[in-house]
């Protein structure tokens, strides 16, 4: 962060002669604002600072209860690294503007210091409502706005038994669920007769309710919060409800309501709304033509404060426009929402709760499934709104259809009524109009996405998103886009070419039925009979691991050799240097103290460079090919196997410590992460595969950010899928929920060869769950019910793969003709490759860098001589 | 008919023809050939390295029975990984891909053909099959 004074930068230069910005505010829609402003020629005639009143830079608030489940307050931010010292933005931090002097025009933030502007952008966002009943302030009393009002939550949670919440909207139901997840008895209080009373109607708050209820969670409906009894330690012990009910609590949590933060505005004079909110025009600006306001502290021209994201978003970007030269406008949004809370789908757009005149209803409601789905339809049949609960997979069309003003694609009865009971109608992107909006976050419609490939000719769905930016805000319309974009493509005769490469027009999906069906097990006849050419390194490798899926003997066997990547090749990862790393297999994390220690003298012995790696593994640095095998015969000697860390396979099942020694643990964590481990070690895959097995519901093992993952319930073990780290994070979904250990195995085996099957190449199964059509239901209705008839051929694969599995290590060092190959040069044998040099550092090794006078290998590596004697057994 | 060919000098990849399966390969750094391996030991599709006059040379068999040498050198990483890459052909070009960075290689004359910039090739060494009746003991 930068933090220097503005006042600091020297007089005459560039910057002093550019205007002043301030921004007073740095949530998301102020991040949005800068990122708007950064993007449009003419932002560089702004000298902007940022004053924020948290200890932190803006971080998504939307997510906010993921920090719950793991998320860091590093990984909730939403500022880019490098984005304002690039922009040379000064950003203040716990600097909380005081008060504004308008004739001056200078803003005055905490500590008294003064900050003149040419133009100030007000984006102070809201504060949590708290009702003023007695005790509202005891302690134990939270509210559920900031990183740090999560940490304090988390922190007294952990004393406490019964958990409260306030308010029975979207925030106090994550609040619940977040209570609920930390183990706590978990009541929701609301005043309304129903839960989320804006979004849903009735039929809706009931089914959700329902839903909630089965999970746990305790609802006071029409139920207002009376007082809270302090005890003598001055801690929520009680909480009187108007309907005379009292309940102990330990911890609460308000989740009211939020109102708009003008004070600011108030204070020097700007005109505010008779129920708050700064009043703003169509460009968002306020009563003084010099300050602008955006986001929850605005109210627009139709009179409404905006609570969600989007509209703050349409009005960052309005403002950023008004400042560059160009024009924007916002007067009201559509407040639309689709989301998951606690697991249930909720969906609300349009005139949900049917107030047009005239207006008829069709519903259709299923309290045993759990699901209630509305639709408003005006007398001439044009969509105006609706409510979806339980199975919100619709609202990705009808919300575009509806605030379109579009013409049905079906009749209404049939888009609500189930699968396999009339409906629904096979409708897709196709059916939206030109003027639907696809991407709300920044107000994108199919027109324009059609327009970006067609007109601007990008080709595909990476070149649209940089073009229009559509899918890069929440991500909810990327699937809606893919469809749109490749129609598009497809209407214009390109071909959208699903080949793997130029060898191939099959996809991977393809090809790997080919082989499976044909029973090909080389490359060459594949290529011959169903290719062209020689195959190059998109297509080797790809085949390589579908005859590995397949269970086609060792992977360097015969022609199998040559398709591998180099890390296949040699069973080992290629560093920078072009020396190798080496990770043996550590089953769920668990290794005894002789394990550690041999790993430990081998490294010492071999001069290599250690690390523990992310997946509860150790991984070794530093290795020349010569001594791959030396290496590895003395770990296969001290009992361990290859860790796969080189192939596109299973990688670790990480693990917590479980009920065995974790006094919160309901299951054996690391038990079971070890019996999957071995189970699917060695299974190649179209990607990489990494799993995770936690002990309760803390999820220590991060098991929902991996592929598959499994947490511990006291019934059972719930299982989640597709999830992933890395550049693109993805939460995992609960695929089902209190499986015992064989329905677990068995739904995993399925799961892990249908991905195997039908992913293309390098798609981790996050992408690819994303991308199936009809979603998780389909993906259950395959796993688990056998949708598809395929089951038997899954568990037939899976039990192959099992049965044949060997440590590719072992077999390799038990093999002269494998062995063969681990030579620096094959006309000298044993002259190590000079060029691999190391330099000290933190005393161990790294490599050097060019230009750098490194020396090769510790001569320690080659203690054990340069040749190996091979194994017989 | 080759039995009695002792040497049988390939510029850049020319098959050898199927006599020659069993000699051994030869590269040449321009001051005289170099012994690498029988061509038996080489998988076709794969390559190996080896020294050559001091010099480290990636040397390949593709699946027609062609051999190639470039330098082992890759430019792009600094390392010396050529000869650990795949070999397969890009529009009917032989080429080997980095096991680095992934940059083809054309085999036969080692220019890269993923660069818009400066072109950047790999040295080319010249290669021949030696009969196995002329293998020294």
């Amino acid at each position: 962060m930068i933090e220097s004074s503005p006042t600091s930068i020297p007089a005459g230069s560039p910057a002093t002669s550019r205007k002043r910005l301030v921004l007073v505010g740095h949530g998301m829609v102020g991040q949005r604002f800068l990122e708007a402003l950064f993007d449009r020629d003419g932002s560089d005639a702004w000298q902007v600072t940022v004053l924020c009143e948290e200890p932190r830079a803006a971080y998504d608030r939307v997510h906010l209860t993921s920090y719950f489940s793991g998320t860091t307050a590093e990984g909730l931010s939403m500022v880019p690294e490098g984005f304002m010292e690039e922009h040379g933005v000064v950003l203040r931090l716990g600097a909380p503007a005081e008060s504004v002097d308008r004739e001056a025009r200078t803003v005055t933030a905490r500590g008294g210091e003064v900050f003149p502007y040419d133009a100030l952008v007000l984006a102070t966002g809201s504060y949590p409502f708290v009702p003023p009943v007695p005790g509202h302030d005891a302690d134990g009393c939270f509210v559920y706005r900031t990183i740090e009002d999560l940490e304090a939550i988390e922190a007294w949670a952990k004393g406490s038994r019964v958990g409260a919440v306030v308010g029975g909207g979207l925030l106090g139901l994550e609040a619940a669920g977040a209570l609920k997840a930390m183990g706590l008895d978990t009541h929701v209080v609301e005043f309304a007769p129903r839960l989320m009373a804006i979004q849903v109607d009735e039929g809706g708050g009931d089914a959700l309710r329902r839903k909630i209820e089965e999970l746990g969670v305790t609802v006071h409906t029409g139920a207002g919060t009376q007082e809270i009894g302090v005890g003598e330690d001055g801690r929520a012990a009680t909480m009187s409800l108007s309907n005379g009910a009292t309940l102990d609590v330990d911890l609460v949590i308000f989740s009211a309501g939020v109102r708009p933060r003008d004070q600011l505005a108030r204070d020097c004079g700007l005109t505010v709304g008779e129920r708050g909110g700064i009043a703003v025009d169509a460009t968002c600006l306020t009563s003084d033509p010099s300050i602008w306001a955006i986001g929850e502290c605005a109210m627009a021209t139709d009179g409404r404060v905006y609570g969600l994201v989007a509209p703050g978003y349409q009005m960052a970007e309005t403002v950023a426009h008004e400042l560059t030269g160009g024009s924007g406008s916002f007067t009201g949004a559509d407040t639309s929402t689709k989301l998951k809370l606690l697991g249930v789908d909720v969906a609300s757009f349009g005139d949900a709760h049917g107030t047009a005149e005239g207006c008829l209803e069709v519903l259709y409601a299923n309290s045993r499934a759990g699901v209630y789905k509305k639709l408003v339809i005006s007398p001439e049949g044009k969509l105006l709104g609706g409510v979806l609960v339980g199975d919100a997979a619709q609202y990705d069309l009808l919300r575009p259809i509806c605030l379109a003003g579009a013409d049905l694609p079906a009749a209404p009865e049939q888009l609500v009524l189930p699968e396999g009971a009339g409906g629904p109608v096979a409708i897709g992107a196709s059916a939206l109009p030109d003027a639907a909006v696809v991407c709300s976050c920044h107000n994108v419609t199919k027109g324009a996405i059609r327009a970006a490939v067609t007109d601007t000719g990008c080709a595909d769905v990476p070149a649209v998103k940089k073009c229009t930016r559509a899918g890069t805000g929440c991500g909810s319309c990327v699937k809606m886009l893919t469809t749109i974009v490749n129609d598009e493509l497809v209407a214009n005769g390109a071909e959208v070419s699903k080949g793997l490469c130029e060898h191939f027009e099959h996809t991977r999906a393809e090809l790997f039925e080919i082989v499976q069906v044909r029973g090909i097990t080389s490359f060459a006849r594949l290529i011959d009979e169903h290719g062209t050419g020689q195959g190059c390194d998109i297509c080797k490798p790809a085949v390589a691991s579908i005859l590995a899926s397949l269970s086609n003997g060792h992977i360097l066997d015969g022609e199998q050799a040559s398709l591998q990547d180099t890390n296949d090749h040699f069973l080992a990862n290629l560093q920078r240097n072009g020396s190798y790393s080496v990770v043996p297999r550590i089953p769920g994390g668990e290794i005894t103290p002789e394990g550690l220690i041999v790993i430990g003298e081998i490294a010492r012995d071999f001069g290599l460079y250690t690390k523990i790696t992310g997946g509860q593994r150790i991984d070794m640095f530093g290795a020349s090919v010569d001594q791959l095998p030396l290496i590895w015969k003395r770990l296969v000697d001290a009992g361990f196997e290859s860790g796969h860390a080189y192939g596109k396979a299973l990688r670790t099942v990480k693990s917590c410590v479980g009920e065995t020694w974790c006094r919160y643990g309901v299951q054996d964590s690391v038990g079971l992460a070890i019996e999957l481990e071995l189970r699917y070690r060695g299974l190649r895959s179209p990607h990489k595969l990494k799993s995770a097995v936690s002990g309760c519901a803390r999820e220590c093992a991060e098991a929902q950010s991996k592929d598959f993952g499994v947490i511990a319930t006291s019934n059972g073990w719930n299982l989640y899928v597709g999830g992933n780290g890395g550049m693109t994070p993805r939460h995992a979904d609960l695929l089902a929920a209190d499986l015992d250990r064989e329905t677990l195995l068995r739904t995993i085996d399925r799961f892990l060869m249908f991905y195997i099957r039908t992913a293309d190449r390098l798609e981790r199964t996050a992408p690819w769950v994303e991308r199936m059509e009809g979603g998780l239901d389909h993906l259950r209705a395959v796993v688990m019910d056998d949708s598809l008839g395929i089951c038997d051929d899954l568990d037939e694969l899976m039990q192959r793969h099992v049965e044949t599995y060997e440590d590719e290590w072992r077999a390799t060092l038990d093999d002269p003709d494998r062995l063969r190959r681990f030579v620096s040069f094959v006309n000298a044998p044993g002259t190590p490759d000079p060029s691999v040099t190391f330099v000290p550092e933190r005393d161990q090794i790294r490599p050097a860098k060019p230009g750098e006078n490194g020396t090769t290998l510790p001569t320690a590596g080659l203690i054990a001589g340069p040749t190996l004697e091979v194994r017989t057994s | 008919m080759t039995a009695d060919i002792h040497a049988q000098a390939h510029a850049h990849g020319q098959a050898p023809g199927p006599g020659a399966r069993g000699g051994h390969v030869e590269v040449s750094d321009g001051d005289g050939w170099t012994t690498v391996c029988p061509v038996t030991d080489l998988i076709p599709g794969r390559g190996v390295a080896a020294l050559v006059g001091g010099r480290q040379v990636a040397v390949f068999l593709d699946r027609d029975g062609a051999v190639y040498a470039v330098d082992n050198y890759d430019p792009f990483s600094e390392a010396y990984v050529i000869s650990r890459g795949i070999v397969g052909t890009r529009g009917g070009i032989p080429v080997v891909a980095s096991p680095m960075f992934k940059q083809a290689f054309d085999l036969r004359t080692g220019l890269c053909l993923d660069t818009d910039d400066e072109p950047v090739a790999l040295a080319v060494f010249e290669t021949r099959l030696r009969a196995a009746v002329a293998e020294v003991a």
